[in-house]
């Protein structure tokens, strides 16, 4: 195929993504991202000159409101949906592994 | 109760007239739905409690002769989020997953006592054109059950299309509206960018997706989208423009006279199937006779359109997807020891494969060395686009074309070819990349299978898509046609 992206590169790219592929998914992610990129390649075609770039099409330039807070009191509500909490907190693993420390 | 043979003006009349309470629509409606259900497993969650608790006081305080919406029930895309009511995007990341706030769309209907009756399938985070992404269900085209019902928004075209509900919420980042729509043959706008606010809809392209809506017939589908239109204080990107009453003026007074219709050339080419292309040229002669013009016209750079969105709209799902971490709310994986465990393993089970390709796609067009030959270029290749139809639309009231190139596929046939599934995309994303409201307006069969013709407007002229689509609507007769589902015709 197009050769746009080899083996190495969709392993960086997952992990970037914070994913994880498996050497058996290694070959069927990197075919078909590989033909994908080919079909971006096409875009090399055109001029694009002094073309400037569109990010957002929206016709509104800035937004402002009063500086107040409306949104209080939705702790419990929020840590409801939280995977794993303790008291008011959200739990997650810890973060330095200690086990490497000594 | 068979939304079928129903539009809002009938049951509006029976609901004020008390011919039929809101409680007894709202039960009827939920029984039919699980009827069809095991048929088109058009739904992912039902909200029954609430739906018939909402019902009985409407019910109690009489249902308001001035608003049309009051007691009738409305689906929504499982992307928009309904405080209290389960919403999943269809992923296993937020299988279990309850807001705990509605966005604002759920939020105006809900103020206009529309009653939301439940949550439709769709493709994971709305990645994919055949709902077949979804990791809960199949969802199943209402006029052929072994064939897709298109995508994203599938499971909100399926139900409108099989009657049971009469209007459904959809969201369309390129196409997701208004393909489903074509798929089964009902009506779907994907209204101009920024007419519609954003706020609590799943974010997966933020410069492209619109909310919009899936009806059966025209008129039902402009009043739905003046009720949840308008500026939010909480989308940034909402639009402070006047939102029109649609719905006015489509009666026996809508016309298409004088009206200048261009057919661009780049829709009918070779990838667009004959009974389409057909269908179309039919659609455009309808059109003459009712006394428009419709002549040729070129969009020189909508080759490039699939290209250049896959790379804008994964980048930007690359990086609204990055929430999706395991730690303040959704899915975490059980067996982590270290934080990046949480990130690494959370992400890699609970999303499915077409979301992590798009999220490699994204990341590797925006990673350093490549983000100027990709998502610049994408860009760049995206004002190109505007201009084009700016300069169509500076001299045509509306564009006219295929919504895809062919009619709706069989199930299973494109779900693990990402190539093909993105080609078919060719006549949809170019309005999501430039902004403009494109709708989709049933405009024929081939083999049994509704075909639906995309009309394209100017920025905020919804008036006159509608005004066209009502017009073609009342000298055509393929909206009167219905599935054979639940064994019904």
């Amino acid at each position: 195929m197009a050769n746009q992206i080899d083996r190495d590169q969709v392993q960086h790219v997952a992990s970037l993504a914070k994913l994880e592929v498996n050497d058996a998914q290694l070959d069927y992610f990197t075919d078909q991202l590989d033909q994908t990129i080919g079909l971006f390649e096409t875009l090399s075609a055109v001029d694009t000159t002094n073309v400037p770039a569109t990010s957002s099409v929206t016709d509104q330039l800035n937004t402002m409101r009063e500086d107040v807070a409306d949104n209080w009191g939705e702790q419990a509500a929020l840590l409801k949906n939280a995977p794993e909490t303790q008291d008011d907190y959200i739990k997650v693993p810890a973060i330095i592994d200690e086990s490497e420390a000594n | 109760m068979t939304y079928l043979n129903q539009d809002l003006a009938d049951l509006h009349q029976a609901l004020s007239d008390k011919k039929m309470s809101a409680t007894e629509l709202t039960q009827d409606t939920l029984a039919n739905i699980k009827k069809m259900d095991s048929e088109v497993d058009a739904f992912l969650t039902l909200n029954e409690e609430a739906a018939l608790a909402q019902a009985k006081q409407l019910d109690d305080q009489g249902i308001d002769k001035d608003n049309p919406l009051a007691g009738i029930p409305v689906a929504i895309k499982d992307n928009i989020m309904t405080n209290g009511l389960r919403t999943t995007a269809a992923s296993r990341m937020l299988e279990n997953f309850t807001p705990i706030y509605s966005a604002t769309v759920v939020n105006k209907l809900a103020n206009l006592d529309a009653i939301t009756i439940g949550k439709t399938n769709m493709d994971e985070f709305a990645m994919g054109g055949s709902t077949e992404t979804s990791a809960f269900k199949t969802t199943k085209n209402a006029w052929d059950h072994t064939k897709v019902p298109g995508g994203s928004s599938g499971g909100s075209a399926a139900a409108v299309a099989s009657g049971e509900v009469l209007a459904a919420l959809g969201s369309d980042t390129g196409g997701s509206i208004r393909q489903p729509a074509a798929f089964n043959g009902v009506v779907g706008m994907k209204p101009t960018y920024g007419r519609v606010s954003r706020w609590g809809l799943i974010a997966f392209g933020s410069s492209l997706d619109q909310i919009g809506v899936l009806t059966r017939g025209v008129k039902d589908n402009a009043t739905y989208l003046s009720a949840i239109s308008g500026h939010d204080i909480h989308d940034m990107t909402s639009s402070t423009n006047d939102v029109p009453n649609f719905a006015a003026g489509l009666d026996e007074s809508a016309s298409v006279k004088g009206m200048k219709i261009g057919l661009p050339k780049e829709f009918l080419g070779d990838g667009v199937a004959e009974d389409v292309k057909q269908a179309i040229l039919n659609a455009a002669e309808t059109y003459r006779q009712l006394g428009a013009t419709v002549e040729e016209v070129s969009l020189p750079h909508n080759e490039f359109g699939v290209a250049a969105y896959y790379i804008i709209s994964s980048s930007e799902a690359s990086s609204n997807l990055q929430r999706f971490d395991g730690i303040r709310y959704g899915f975490r994986a059980d067996d982590v020891k270290t934080l990046d465990d949480v990130y690494v393993k959370t992400r890699t089970q609970g999303f499915g494969d077409e979301v992590k390709r798009r999220i490699m796609l994204g990341t590797f067009s925006l990673s350093a060395g490549f983000y100027d030959a990709y998502f610049k270029k994408a860009a760049q290749v995206r004002t190109l686009m505007i201009q084009d139809f700016k300069a169509i639309l500076k001299d045509y009231d509306m564009i006219l074309g295929p919504v895809a190139p062919t009619t709706a596929y069989d199930l299973g046939s494109e779900v693990s070819d990402p190539m093909t599934m993105y080609m078919n995309d060719i006549l949809t994303v170019p309005v999501n990349l430039v902004g403009l409201p494109g709708m989709s307006v049933p405009a024929g069969f081939s083999q049994g299978l509704p075909v639906g013709m995309q009309l394209i407007g100017r920025p905020f002229d919804e008036g006159t898509l509608y005004k066209a689509a009502y017009t073609f609507e009342q000298n055509t007769d393929f909206h009167l046609k219905t599935p054979k589902v639940g064994g019904q015709n």
